[in-house]
């Protein structure tokens, strides 16, 4: 149920392993019929992106994401979510951030976890530089991901 | 005294992460206006403040919100997260 939902949040800027965290986010789940995950890479077409730097807000990002997570844990009958998003230097293919919900029914770990991409992308303080060839460049916040917010 | 923080090219345009600053602003507005007056670096940051987001005490907040009690205000563009 909604209110003990397992939140766990990382920020961080070691990698992750994808696998090992899905792994153990399964059995934490307990009694859950239905557990989603999303991994986010950073893409890079061929030598247009030699890497990506992820500046981030300490204190403010993991407080922002805990109250998404915490959001999602209210509209949604929820028994864990798990957050991780990296910050700091990384390289095309490289995963940046992932997310999982764990719930009794698919509905709700599908869409909790589509709720927490669209707030992770334009409501948690990370900001993405891009270097290239042609040198850095701020990555613009896309109207689109904005107007994502609007569906919930 | 009030702890300003900058972010992305906020941060890069000013040439500094955070400042402490003495300021009688009564709101986030009236702090960007002193801020722009200060030199030319922060009047190019804070040109168009559409294209800012600010944040009071680690929570996003309206550039009318007011400043009293708050201890930590930080400028950034629109986040790119996810």
């Amino acid at each position: 149920m909604a209110a003990t939902a397992a939140v766990r949040v990382r920020v961080q800027a070691a990698p992750f392993d994808y696998g090992a965290e899905c792994g153990g986010f399964v059995p934490a789940s307990g009694a859950s019929g239905a557990v989603v995950s999303f991994l986010g890479i950073v893409r890079g077409a061929a030598g247009r992106l030699a890497r990506m730097e992820i500046e981030h807000y300490p204190g403010m990002t993991e407080k922002a994401i805990a109250a998404i997570a915490g959001e999602a844990a209210r509209r949604w009958s929820l028994d864990a979510v798990l957050v991780i998003h990296r910050h700091g230097a990384l390289v095309p293919g490289e995963p940046i951030m992932m997310v999982a919900t764990a719930a009794p029914h698919r509905a709700a770990a599908f869409e909790a976890a589509e709720f927490l991409m669209d707030y992770l992308k334009s409501r948690a303080p990370f900001w993405k530089k891009e270097i290239g060839p042609d040198g850095a460049e701020w990555v613009a916040a896309a109207e689109r991901d904005e107007a994502a917010l609007g569906r919930w | 005294m009030i702890e300003v923080l900058y972010f992305a090219w906020v941060r890069e345009r000013i040439g500094l992460p955070r400042e402490s600053i003495e300021t009688g602003a009564a709101t986030v507005a009236d702090l960007v206006a002193e801020l722009r007056g200060r030199e030319a670096r922060y009047a190019a940051a804070f040109a168009d403040t559409a294209a800012l987001r600010v944040a009071l005490d680690q929570e996003l907040a309206d550039f009318s919100a007011p400043l009293a009690g708050v201890r930590e205000v930080a400028f950034f563009p629109p986040m790119t997260g996810g």
